[in-house]
């Protein structure tokens, strides 16, 4: 491991922000370097917004068996010669650019009625603080903006205020809908909140440390030189990973939990009086929430920047990150794609009867995995796993009682 | 003292206009604004782990408490604008509080406090887990049932009766 | 004056201005929310003398708090679904008018 460590690539974005600071005095270096490390996450994941948005776009229309946007091209590009055959339109790569520039020249609607200040605050608030989030994710060895001693209670409570904004949405509308949709929407945060804080509780206890850098480096060897110690890879681990994508799905509003924006039921959701640039910003930060998310779920269940085989580990670790991050939201772009909306009792159901109480079961079954320590693994594993599936398949079959199996009836 | 003076003035600021406005959803968010100018206070301070507790139940759960209570208990949009209240309740109000301010005050300047310690205590997360694990394992399993008596009595509490389909 | 001193005046004045809302106001959210501003009050105390008073073990100034603001979110659950019972009975909640015991 020792090789790989200061190998070029690996140290590469520290010895470049290094190279850009230290010309400064101290106290100001360290407020250089802080700044440098926004600025980083600002532009790195506001065209990974940007990008995913063409992704996502592209894959629906993948799934929905249509091309998606294939015509936008960037000016110029038709006279480079091996671009030649795309006539301009580069397979629509310039679409993000044009609905950037759409989105900042379209009027700003104020309705007259609306809260002013509270019609303005909101958007503003929502992008600042799935902002934050992203200040405690360990993307590299090393390349963590800020290294707090408890930055994963720090990560939930940046996000926790993103509710304040949402009611700030609907109320200062004065729409009813939007209303409607920002009660419907702070229902489904709280309800959800409670999973996806409870799912990774046991991997605090088990890392037993609440710094994201100390799990991600209680993470970081392997069984036997070839199974990765990530915690997926543990029934409890694995239980909590689901949960947690489950409520993390909930959390950014997305479809199958999408809610508070059914385009179909609530024109737009708490967003129907806004338009234009506050629009976009209210789009920027869900994405950016879901991306901040799956940041997250990389690094409390899927081992953060770890390769996963030893032989592995000349790629540098942030590469390790983006692939494993990548993958997650290609997952949830999957989703949205594949699953019908719930119902709001569903939604409901589905949290406090189904999730809470197995994220609980979880909990337990953590302690007997800490507990039996000094069982063989294999004993270890499939004990632990009887313990959360025999819950799982139980709560399950007795939700569903009389509405599955379902039964298919065609049409002639 | 720089920081002290602004985080100070963010929380007596929002504190004293939320008690005054008559909108009571702006109360209700400057309230939350108090709250989070109390967790600055605390980080100031240097206990990270108050703050970012502070953060997630003040302006994560009990600020969505208050503003579904307020939401809960109107008719309409212009239902909200409280009636103001009577002058000499206010004038009664403001010299007790004003009163017990200043004694207060008084005597938090007239006692000798001695020297106060420059560096700030070290506590790790580890260490706090441990304290509340270990010796105040006793308080820490009362709150646990506090609190689900609380959230059960709430619900009780709250859920319509069975009997008024009003 | 020493930072303790400005710390404990600034958590008297605080305190002052929840005990003037809790008198004042006689709307019931916002005399339990003047009630939540004096428990803040005392906690901005406890962190303050465990910052600033006399050593002792480091870490009981926070166990103070933490156990404090588990005991604020009861308190302000059980607060707010009393609210919403007496809205339920008397249609507003103007505390002068609810003043029967019996529903």
């Amino acid at each position: 491991m020792s090789a790989t460590n200061d190998a070029f690539l690996e140290t590469f974005p520290v010895t470049l922000r290094d190279a850009a600071t230290n010309w400064l005095p101290a106290p100001w270096n360290w407020l250089a370097q802080g700044l440098i490390a926004v600025v980083a996450v600002l532009a790195i994941f506001g065209s990974l917004f940007a990008i995913l948005t063409l992704v996502e776009r592209k894959a629906l229309g993948r799934v929905q068996n249509r091309p998606g946007p294939n015509r936008t091209g960037l000016p110029y590009t038709a006279r480079l010669p091996w671009l030649k055959f795309t006539e301009g339109k580069i397979f629509g790569l310039g679409q993000p650019m044009a609905d950037g520039i759409k989105m900042l020249t379209k009027e700003d609607i104020v309705p007259r009625e609306a809260d002013q200040v509270l019609h303005f605050i909101a958007p503003v608030a929502m992008l600042a603080m799935s902002l934050m989030t992203f200040a405690v994710i360990p993307f590299g060895r090393n390349l963590v903006p800020v290294e707090l001693d408890a930055s994963v209670l720090y990560f939930f409570a940046a996000g926790a205020a993103t509710e304040l904004a949402v009611f700030m949405a609907g109320w200062g509308s004065r729409n009813k809908f939007a209303l409607l949709a920002a009660m419907r929407a702070l229902a489904q945060l709280i309800s959800y909140e409670l999973p996806l804080i409870l799912s990774f509780v046991p991997v605090v206890m088990i890392a037993g440390s609440l710094s994201t850098v100390g799990i991600v480096a209680a993470q970081s060897s392997w069984h036997w030189g070839f199974i990765p110690h990530w915690y997926v890879l543990t029934p409890w681990g694995f239980a909590g990973f689901l949960i947690f994508m489950v409520s993390a799905l909930a959390e950014s509003n997305r479809s199958p939990f999408d809610l508070p924006e059914a385009e179909s039921e609530l024109i737009a959701g708490h967003l129907t009086e806004y338009s234009g640039f506050k629009y976009a910003l209210f789009f920027m930060a869900e994405y950016l929430g879901m991306t901040a998310l799956s940041g997250m779920a990389v690094t409390l269940f899927l081992g953060g920047w770890n390769a996963p085989l030893p032989f592995l580990q000349f790629i540098p670790s942030y590469v390790w990150f983006a692939v494993k991050l990548l993958t997650l939201l290609m997952g949830f772009i999957w989703i949205r794609a594949t699953l019908p909306r719930l119902r709001m009792d569903q939604l409901m159901h589905l949290s406090w009867k189904f999730l809470v109480p197995l994220c609980l079961v979880n909990l337990a079954n953590t302690t007997v995995w800490h507990l039996t320590a000094s069982l063989p693994l294999a004993v270890r594993w499939l004990l632990c796993a009887v313990i959360i599936v025999a819950p799982f398949t139980l709560i399950g079959r007795s939700l569903t009682k009389g509405v599955a199996p379902r039964t298919y009836r065609y049409a002639e | 003292m720089i920081a002290f003076a602004v985080i100070a003035l963010l929380i007596l600021a929002s504190a004293s206009l939320a008690m005054c406005l008559r909108n009571l959803v702006h109360s209700v968010l400057l309230l939350v604004a108090n709250w989070a100018g109390i967790a600055v206070f605390y980080l100031w301070a240097g206990a990270e782990f108050v703050a970012f507790a502070q953060l997630l139940v003040y302006v994560g759960a009990v600020s969505m408490l208050s503003l579904f209570a307020v939401l809960l208990t109107r008719r309409s949009f212009h239902d909200l604008d409280i009636i103001p209240e009577s002058v000499s309740r206010a004038t009664w109000a403001l010299l007790t509080a004003g009163a017990v301010a200043g004694v207060l005050i008084g005597t938090i300047l007239g006692s000798p406090f001695g020297n106060v310690t420059e560096a700030a205590p070290a506590v790790s997360m580890r260490q706090l887990g441990e304290e509340l694990a270990g010796t105040h394992v006793a308080g820490l399993l009362v709150v646990g049932i506090i609190l689900t008596v609380a959230l059960l009595g709430g619900v009780v509490i709250a859920s319509k009766d069975k009997e008024d389909k009003s | 004056m020493n930072p303790l001193q400005l710390c404990l005046i600034l958590s008297s004045l605080l305190f002052a201005v929840g005990l003037a809302a809790a008198l004042a106001r006689t709307h019931a959210i916002l005399v339990l929310l003047g009630v939540e501003l004096m428990l803040n009050a005392a906690n901005l105390n406890f962190i303050a003398f465990w910052r600033y008073g006399p050593p002792a073990s480091p870490a009981d100034g926070i166990m103070f708090v933490v156990f404090s603001i588990a005991v604020a979110a009861a308190e302000a659950a059980v607060g707010l679904a009393l609210i919403i019972a007496v809205y339920r009975h008397q249609k507003n909640i103007r505390l002068q008018e609810a003043n029967r015991l019996k529903g």
